[in-house]
């Protein structure tokens, strides 16, 4: 069924062995779906959904001067991110593009990083390239990364990993799991509670048999992984970010921390600073799309008369709220909550409006919140 | 009545010079849930291989090509208020559109039950 070219991740024969349907994504042969992209949506978001998402990249930057160093290519302030924290954040090129969206923690002496599978190689090169030479980058090519999401997650991982419902969003550890050492971060891409488990590639096989036996626990595919991500409001890179959008206008603005807008000194912080200040050309929006068919990527907004002012570049239907839901990016005056917007797709024309993302309400665990 | 499979995975009944058309559950197995499906108005004049209705699940949208040439007569209304029908029954209550024959001989080009069956399992 996959190409042959696609290269396997470690979980592969587990999932060909689940009768899951393979498919081509960021060069490897990845799950896209189980029971059906629909069930396993609402199961993520009634009970809890196991993600095997081994293809992204997990890097360690060590070495005297990492946080300097890293500083100076992500907009983040490092040196208030506290041990076991994890910050979003992003790689700039210097005209403000967006390389790759992240996530960063402080790990004792060093910092781990999550990159996405399609650009890891690009990251690599482009850091490799920029860090001082006592500073060092390590591909962990030997982990696996799971994700495990849902308001359920906190229960059944909390069984297996006590202490891991200790931890709050965007918070990580070190911990027992089935008889290893696991990083386990309290963070996910879905909207919901959740958990990143990173364990060895060459024992993931048992630790996603462990987690998937717990009665909450479902495998989930790559297709429910979008749709989730895409009720939650949150940006895919490669699709609603490239290097021709600006945080600014991917409504990222809370990726560029206080202190590192008043300094400077990361690649685009020129022309980042203007659009805080200024307001940037365009913005990346929510709609919602009048009827049932969904409009998708690449779908264009247009003017009254027809002109193409921006374009559509996430779409899909909202398992949850039963109705067509998109992101698109659209000229700083259509930007409002409630504007009125025609989308274009194959010769027919849609309605929609702007709305506030998430379209579905995150349910993140934050403590004192 | 008879029965006839196309490669692009539909399916087409055939009562005197009428031909109901839908898809197989082969290919609604691959598309997955489906959540629109817009088929062709009564009096829409389709041409063998263009295109006929829309089917949209959850991640992507396909076209429905007209397995033969002719007038549509009527399509499936119930699909609007419940595209989940092609899900459930494709073969059945989930049918997408009937159209009147034009060339009868453009049957010949398509395949029978049997043979249908042994390309679906060459896929």
């Amino acid at each position: 069924m996959s190409d042959a070219a696609d290269k396997t991740l470690p979980l592969n024969d587990w999932h060909v062995a689940r009768g899951v349907r393979m498919v081509p994504f960021a060069g490897y042969a990845m799950p896209i779906q189980y029971e059906g992209i629909m069930a396993e949506h609402k199961w993520t978001r009634e009970s809890a959904g196991l993600f095997d998402v081994s293809h992204m990249g997990q890097l360690v930057i060590a070495g005297e001067g990492a946080e300097k160093a890293l500083e100076t290519l992500l907009p983040a302030d490092l040196s208030i991110l506290k041990e076991g924290r994890l910050r979003y954040s992003l790689l700039l090129t210097e005209d403000g593009g967006i390389i790759d969206d992240l996530m960063v923690t402080r790990r004792g002496d060093h910092f781990y990083m999550v990159v996405n599978g399609a650009t890891k190689e690009g990251d690599i090169a482009h850091m490799a390239d920029k860090l001082p030479p006592n500073v060092v980058l390590d591909h962990m090519k030997e982990q696996a990364l799971l994700a495990l999401q849902g308001p359920k997650a906190v229960e059944a991982l909390s069984r297996l990993a006590p202490g891991v419902e200790q931890l709050s969003f965007m918070q990580g550890g070190a911990f027992q799991l089935g008889g290893l050492t696991a990083w386990i971060s309290r963070s996910g891409y879905t909207g919901e509670d959740g958990f990143e488990i990173s364990v060895p590639a060459t024992q993931v096989t048992g630790i996603a048999d462990l987690i998937a036996s717990q009665p909450e626990v479902k495998p989930i595919g790559l297709g429910a992984r979008d749709s989730l991500r895409l009720e939650a409001g949150l940006p895919l890179y490669g699709h609603d970010l490239d290097t021709t959008t600006t945080p600014i206008e991917a409504d990222l603005g809370f990726a560029i921390s206080k202190r590192r807008r008043g300094e400077g000194g990361f690649p685009g912080w020129h022309r980042i600073i203007q659009e805080i200040e200024n307001g940037a050309i365009r913005r990346r929006v929510g709609l919602a799309v009048e009827g049932r068919q969904p409009v998708r990527e690449g779908a264009m907004v247009v003017d009254a008369e027809g002109n193409e002012v921006g374009k559509v570049t996430s779409g899909g239907f909202s398992p949850i709220l039963e109705a067509p839901i998109a992101m698109a990016y659209v000229p700083a005056a259509l930007a409002e909550e409630g504007a009125a917007i025609s989308v274009a797709q194959r010769g027919k024309i849609f309605q929609a409006k702007v709305v506030p993302m998430p379209f579905v309400p995150h349910r993140y665990h934050r403590k004192g919140a | 009545m008879s029965l006839y499979f196309t490669k692009e995975h539909e399916w087409i009944r055939i009562e005197g010079d009428t031909a109901t058309v839908g898809i197989t559950d082969f290919a609604q197995g691959q598309l997955g849930d489906i959540v629109f499906v817009e088929v062709p108005q009564a009096g829409t004049q389709v041409t063998q291989g263009g295109d006929a209705a829309v089917v949209e699940s959850v991640k992507a949208a396909s076209d429905v090509y007209a397995p033969v040439s002719g007038e549509v007569v009527e399509g499936n209304a119930a699909l609007e208020a419940d595209p989940s029908l092609v899900n459930s029954d494709p073969e059945g209550e989930g049918w997408f559109f009937k159209l009147r024959l034009s060339d009868n001989s453009q049957l010949e080009g398509l395949m029978g039950a049997d043979e249908y069956k042994a390309f679906v399992d060459s896929q």
